[in-house]
């Protein structure tokens, strides 16, 4: 971590990380009305807390675990095989539930 | 430069010696361990998806489930947990600070933050513990018809009722049964006597049934007050095995996570990575803890906010 002097760094990732997660719960508790649209087989605001999950998960992964800082081998190497076969899983089990005794 | 020396040095990269990753054997080891177990859990809860799926018109709401809050009466959805989020972000940030501080051989801080990061981590564990206890304990109460479907009461005005306010009624009962346990001829009798009462699906597009079909729902099937591997009173059995499989095994990475921080933190004590010169061990379990964080951050979503 020679990259960084002192330690805010990581206290801006704990920032943003309790902000993301302050916005979660508030829009989990109201659920605005123009959230609830069905798009893509679910609700946009289940497509909002998603991809701020991915934000926050890209925040851990990338600066806590330092893997922002690692080689470009070793990025390929833990990536590669999460991108595709965790959205690949993802997408063939949710597909065939929707199916499953229909 | 000819091609040949080009080749020959290639090899050698590959060939040991060097460190195509960058990275230390422990290290990567550790990486590729995360990975596989980041399979492992992507695997649980895309099986979860499934069955929600699956189920999709009656499967439990989590904002109907798990409502409590120490110390607070009536539902308090998404407070609780949002806390145990924030501490599990909290104590992987004291650990961020532990890798920081050792990285600058800086033991007395070392000490300091990773003694954090494991009392965060014991109190992970245990507001698990009392979200489980809650959840085992129940809340309202539920009728299971003979072809083990869930079903909750409700009353003419569309309230959702707990079997202490239908057997005590409206005044007198809590909205939560609060470890009282009721019979199935206790629940049947007020039901006859009331009828505007009737039983609904869970789920966000659960059906309701008229009060005669209510009754006769009760009077074939049985009560059932809080959740265990067979009966669950918030709904389908499958939503509560997943619960507890899910945030089970997630408890269970930071229960040993905890543990491997205390042998570490332990280490750091007696002085071994001063003595060997670099704390290299603190920013391998500082992997572990962020992982277990990471994962949390991704049941969080999906067990409770979707």
């Amino acid at each position: 971590m020679a990259e960084h002097n002192g330690t805010w760094w990581i206290w801006k990732v704990f920032w943003i990380l309790l902000v993301i997660t302050g916005v979660e719960v508030v829009l989990g508790i109201i659920k605005p009305e123009f959230l609830l649209t069905q798009v893509i087989g679910t609700s946009i605001l289940n497509i909002v807390f998603i991809l701020l999950t991915l934000v926050k998960a890209g925040y851990i992964v990338q600066i806590f675990m330092h893997v922002k800082y690692e080689k470009k081998a070793m990025k390929y190497a833990l990536y590669l095989p999460s991108l595709i076969l965790i959205p690949y899983l993802t997408f063939i089990l949710l597909t065939e539930g929707s199916y499953l005794f229909s | 430069m000819s091609s040949n020396a080009d080749l020959i040095q290639d090899t050698n990269h590959w060939g040991g010696g060097s460190r195509p990753m960058g990275a230390r054997y422990g290290k990567l080891m550790m990486w590729f361990f995360l990975l596989s177990d980041a399979l492992t859990f992507s695997g649980f809860l895309t099986a979860y998806g499934l069955m929600r799926f699956k189920y999709e018109s009656t499967w439990p709401i989590a904002e109907n489930v798990f409502t409590h809050f120490p110390g607070l009466e009536g539902d308090q959805p998404l407070l609780y947990v949002a806390l145990m989020t924030f501490i599990l972000i909290m104590s992987s940030v004291t650990m961020v600070l532990a890798v920081n501080a050792g990285e600058k051989m800086n033991r007395g801080a070392v000490t300091n933050w990773m003694l954090w990061t494991i009392v965060g981590g014991f109190i992970f564990v245990g507001s698990q513990a009392w979200e489980w206890y809650h959840f085992i304990m129940g809340d309202s109460g539920a009728v299971e018809t003979a072809r083990q479907e869930i079903l909750h009461v409700y009353n003419a005005e569309g309230e959702r009722l707990s079997f202490s306010q239908v057997v005590h009624g409206m005044e007198e009962g809590h909205a939560s049964n609060h470890g009282e346990t009721f019979t199935k001829t206790e629940v049947l009798s007020s039901m006859k006597g009331d009828a505007s009462l009737y039983l609904k699906e869970p789920g966000k597009a659960g059906r309701a049934f008229t009060h005669a079909e209510s009754v006769a729902f009760l009077e074939a099937g049985d009560v059932v007050q809080g959740a265990n591997m067979i009966h669950n009173e918030y709904g389908r059995k499958q939503f509560a095995n997943f619960f507890f499989f899910i945030t089970g095994f997630h408890g269970f990475h930071v229960f040993s996570g905890v543990v491997i921080n205390f042998v570490i933190f332990y280490n750091v004590l007696l002085g071994t990575y001063e003595r060997r010169g670099h704390y290299r061990m603190v920013e391998k379990v500082g992997l572990y803890w962020h992982f277990v964080d990471l994962v949390w951050v991704f049941v969080f979503t999906f067990f409770y906010l979707v």
